[in-house]
């Protein structure tokens, strides 16, 4: 009795997580398909940039404080801990090269997104969501108002525009945060903190490659973010859980690029 | 799922489509809408067949066409004034002062010009509704739509949005089709009837003949019958068995066991 069950239960075991990897892949397709279409209906949150204008204030500038708190205390504990270990080595005016290479090339693209994800991100989601279930999106529909062109791309290309910006304050404020415990608090040289930093850190690799960083982790958390909304189930728990998923998806997509762009960026002149 | 409909409307009348809840009334308004598209059959709307319409066709239909949504559905970031004036602005070159005296005779049609400024948030449930139908006619569209109109609203709300569902479908020369289940309110604007049950066309006439009309369904509805062709009880094994701890019974309270 029990060897006839067991291949019974073998065999719809299988076919459970045959039908839920066909669901993701189905998923996965339908968000790739989703992304074209952003991209092609994007005229309009282009054209009337007020639209994204708009968007940019509600995800980027009330994002601002979040970004700027936290890029001032992850600076200075930057600074603490570079401290420590430099100065063992009679090193500590490379404090500021420290501080600043690190938020950069990976502290400032990397966290900001993930603040961005979790504040931003999970908003777009959450508003697209309930404009979904509290029919807002069908009625501008009826009103032959395309609400991916209306409603989506002005979101998602205002997502793209802050993260940069977002990273860039983040960066800013968190070496600002490095100084003021490096120079101001522990005494590191200031003349060498500066010199050094502005010596050391390349406009190319280092500004730039951080700023392409910022710029891909701000498509996929808003391509992430308006997908979610847009496929929410119209209900509150269907709301809920697309917003959950907006964070956990991003912020694993954000460290997963991040692996995948340093590999390309910083990798290629050292491997022997 | 809808079988066999057979439905034809005649321009500048009043028509609604009746039944109980889950019988497929709003699928046929979202086949009529362009949402969905019919299996099998033919869909003219406003002289044109919906299946040989794209997209953008579709779109370009919906421009003649006005729909009040069951709550609704008013864009929640924006004021009652840019609620109504949305289309003006979407589909149309027209400057913002024409925009504004068009969205005040709009908004004075259902009463509320004083409430231009309001947030959807501030509005009471008839007051929205009256916003929504404001803004569902703001570019004079020859077909209306209107999802259970009535639903959730006071008696006071009730009938004056039934006497401006007939008064804007007459001023506007327009066609206007009432989905809903509320017999008395539906009965005294529209000029003929549909009855729908099961996904099927079980009787039409005019209100009056409708409510002498001895079809076991509609005196059911008309009546509010708990008991009839449309059976009170949802269809289940043996109430025996259940109280003896079999049947369905069981099985749910070993779901909620587990759970």
């Amino acid at each position: 009795m029990a060897e006839q069950e067991t291949p019974g239960a073998l065999r719809s075991g299988l076919e459970k997580l045959g039908r839920t990897f066909t669901a993701k892949i189905w998923r996965l397709g339908f968000a790739a398909r989703f992304f074209l279409y952003v991209l092609l209906h994007s005229g309009t949150a282009l054209r009337r940039f007020g639209l994204t204008i708009r968007e940019i204030y509600f995800a980027g500038v009330q994002s601002m404080i979040i970004i700027l708190v936290s890029g001032l205390f992850v600076g200075m504990v930057l600074a603490l801990q570079g401290y420590d270990t430099l100065q063992r080595y009679g090193s500590s005016e490379a404090l500021g090269i420290l501080v600043a290479l690190s938020l950069v090339r990976e502290l400032g693209p990397v966290v900001a997104g993930l603040l961005f994800a979790s504040r931003a991100g999970s908003a777009i989601t959450a508003e697209i969501g309930l404009m979904k279930a509290t029919e807002q999106i069908a009625a501008m529909e009826m009103m032959a108002v395309d609400p991916i062109a209306r409603v989506v791309a002005p979101r998602f290309w205002a997502g793209v525009i802050s993260m940069p910006l977002l990273a860039a304050l983040f960066s800013a404020m968190g070496i600002f945060g490095g100084y003021l415990v490096g120079v101001q608090l522990i005494g590191v040289d200031e003349g060498a903190f500066w010199s050094q930093m502005q010596d050391s850190v390349d406009w190319r690799e280092d500004v730039m490659n951080g700023v392409i960083k910022s710029m891909v982790f701000g498509v996929a958390v808003t391509w992430i973010a308006v997908f979610e909304g847009y496929d929410a189930p119209p209900t509150a728990e269907g709301v809920s859980g697309a917003t959950t998923r907006t964070v956990v998806t991003s912020s694993l997509a954000i460290l997963a690029l991040d692996f995948v762009l340093t590999a390309l960026m910083f990798t290629g002149g050292t491997a022997k | 799922m809808l079988h066999g409909v057979k439905l034809r409307i005649e321009p500048g009348s009043v028509v609604g489509v009746m039944g109980q809840s889950g019988c497929g009334k709003t699928t046929l308004l979202r086949i009529i809408a362009g949402w969905l598209k019919a299996s099998a059959g033919s869909t003219r709307v406003l002289g044109e067949d919906l299946a040989g319409l794209g997209a953008g066709g579709i779109f370009r239909l919906r421009r003649k066409m006005g729909m009040l949504f069951q709550f609704g559905a008013l864009f929640t970031d924006m004021t009652v004034f840019d609620n109504v004036a949305f289309q003006m602005r979407e589909h149309t070159d027209l400057p913002e002062d024409l925009i504004g005296d068009l969205v005040m005779m709009k908004l004075e049609a259902v009463g509320l010009r004083g409430a231009a400024g309001l947030m959807p948030s501030e509005l009471s449930g008839g007051m929205a509704r009256r916003v929504a139908l404001a803004r569902a006619v703001a570019l004079d569209p020859q077909l209306m739509l209107y999802d259970e109109p009535f639903t959730g609203l006071d008696p006071i709300s009730l009938g004056v949005i039934a006497r401006l569902i007939r008064t804007l479908n007459d001023s506007l020369g327009q066609t206007s089709i009432v989905v809903s289940h509320d017999v008395e309110e539906c009965f005294a604007i529209v000029d003929y009837v549909y009855f729908v049950s099961a996904g099927r066309i079980v009787a039409e006439g005019k209100p009056a003949e409708m409510r002498r009309s001895g079809e076991a369904f509609v005196k059911q509805f008309v009546r509010g019958e708990p008991d009839g062709p449309i059976p009170f009880h949802y269809p289940a094994p043996g109430y025996q068995a259940d109280l003896d701890g079999g049947g369905a019974l069981s099985s749910l309270l070993g779901v909620s066991a587990n759970g």
